[in-house]
């Protein structure tokens, strides 16, 4: 039996549904690059001690080794910040600006809880076109104890005693809940000097610099103490 | 007297910041403006991008009875899957009378409830006296409806007291205003109203009703992932609010309420060794 299949495709063609006009999200440009690294801020009685890689990444390639991701905004608070680096600058900027109009009018550098709620304040702002930064905000509260505040993209804020921002976050977030918290150990040994949690500190960014290639190159610390901000650098792994 | 212009109520220009306030730049700044709706659309749940992982998932309840309202919650905030706290305060003291309670957004919550109290305050300075419950509502209501469809994401309860007693309303994104008894908000709503409307009375005294805030919020964190952490409990009365728990881990209270029943509490309870 003959079968026209020509004039049978043609038949089914008209039918066919018209290939909607789909635009391929991959392609569309986006303001936003992820220059990642990791942060973390540990707040104690009496110092802060915050600590960031120096690598900047863009995807597969390192664009620099030794770009800085702490800022000191007053004599006793830090910004920490993770994620798009253009954004931490005008942030920073920001920040600095305010915050030393503040100091002019006011004859008095701000606390860190006035510089925490400014950083949401601004980072809400922009609520529908994020910042993409992940801050951390480290300082000294009234009392000269450590305290961290944690931020997410577009401001929410709350105090916590550590915290950690950026590509290594679930690495080393989970150490830190185990060793600063004794979270799922038997015998709790809670560290208490400065010394045993710079170590924690330094193990948990070679730790991250093995497990996450966002991470590595050097490691720089800040410690905020009523007496002054020390620096320290120790080098990580830079493949 | 009231700083109160009808051709402008309601509408979202209204928050525009004004020039006198160039110079008290601390004061609230204007209220963010929509640029670009399509950046933030509630409904691309790209995995790779984090920027559009705020923090969501939450269990909080509140229920009117004879001593007034009670409010609990949990303190889970999750970032996508990965938890970025245990710790939240999901309930905001907006002022001494006046408290919130945050599911949804976080940011969005924190921002708007602290514009609320920034508003009530203004209100009580200019007018010699304290806002209603009603009428706090219903300002927040009309700041959200300016904003629908931009992509903010609040379900909140505003729960307080003034001179016509203890109120409790449900605010949420989409301009929706209730008053009510009984209210549950945030992704593990539903274990929680189980609990609720099975135990609850008006009658209930201030030990049982906050038993019972409790035991919902335990049963929603057991079952909800996006719920845990700590439970925290308020109380509101005609003298204002008392934080009745600050943070009671649920893990304890899981085996506490197993004890009360005489088991492990290990999920084994029938012995077959499943694990």
């Amino acid at each position: 039996m003959y079968i026209p299949v020509n004039d049978m495709l043609k038949h089914f063609k008209q039918d066919a549904p018209a290939m909607a006009n789909i635009t391929h999200k991959s392609d569309q440009w986006s303001p936003y690059h992820d220059n990642s690294g990791t942060v973390l801020a540990v707040g104690i009685p009496g110092a802060v001690i915050v600590a960031g890689d120096t690598r900047l990444s863009n995807g597969y390639n390192i664009l620099s080794r030794d770009a800085t991701k702490l800022s000191q905004l007053t004599d006793k608070c830090v910004l920490a910040t993770a994620g798009q680096y253009a954004d931490f600058i005008a942030l920073r900027k920001f920040l600095q600006q305010r915050l030393q109009l503040y100091e002019f009018q006011n004859e008095v550098q701000a606390s860190t809880e006035t510089v925490a709620h400014l950083l949401s304040r601004e980072l809400y702002s922009r609520r529908f076109f994020p910042y993409y930064t992940f801050n951390l905000l480290a300082g000294l509260d009234e009392n000269n104890h450590g305290v961290v505040y944690g931020y997410d993209a577009i401001g929410s804020y709350d105090k916590m005693t550590y915290g950690v921002q950026g590509s290594g976050q679930e690495l080393v977030v989970a150490v830190l809940d185990n060793q600063l918290k004794g979270y799922n150990k038997i015998n709790k040994t809670i560290p208490q000097t400065r010394e045993e949690i710079l170590d924690i500190i330094l193990d948990c960014f070679s730790c991250a610099a093995e497990r996450d290639i966002h991470t590595g190159d050097n490691v720089e610390i800040l410690i905020i103490t009523a007496a002054g901000t020390e620096r320290i650098v120790k080098p990580l792994r830079k493949d | 007297m009231i700083d109160f212009d009808p051709s402008t109520f309601g509408l979202a220009h209204t928050y525009q910041k004004e020039d006198k306030d160039e110079i008290n730049t601390l004061s609230m700044p204007s209220a963010p403006q929509v640029i670009y709706r399509s950046l933030n659309g509630p409904t691309q749940t790209n995995g790779g991008n984090k920027l559009n992982n705020f923090k969501h998932g939450t269990t909080t309840l509140g229920f009117v009875f004879k001593e007034g309202i009670l409010l609990a919650v949990d303190s889970r905030a999750s970032m996508g899957s990965f938890l970025s706290s245990e710790q939240v305060r999901k309930v905001i003291e907006i002022n001494e009378y006046l408290l919130g309670t945050m599911a949804g957004g976080a940011a969005d919550c924190q921002y708007w409830l602290a514009y609320l109290a920034n508003h009530c305050r203004t209100y009580e300075l200019k007018n010699g006296s304290k806002l209603s419950v009603a009428a706090a509502s219903k300002f927040l209501q009309g700041i959200l409806i300016g904003y629908k469809n931009s992509g903010l994401s609040m379900g909140c309860m505003i729960a307080g007291t003034d001179l016509s007693g203890q109120h409790l309303y449900y605010i949420d994104n989409d301009g929706m205003r209730l008053k009510g008894d009984i209210f549950s908000v945030g992704s593990g709503s539903t274990y929680a109203y189980g609990v609720l409307d099975n135990y609850y009375r008006y009658d209930l005294s201030l030990d049982e009703a906050v038993e019972l805030g409790v035991r919902a919020i335990y049963h929603a964190t057991h079952r909800d992932t996006a719920s845990g952490g700590v439970v925290r409990v308020y109380h509101i009365h005609q003298n204002g609010w008392t934080k009745v728990h600050d943070g009671i881990d649920v893990v304890d209270l899981h085996y506490k309420f197993a004890q009360q029943k005489g088991l492990v509490g290990d999920g084994d309870e029938a012995k077959q060794r499943l694990f």
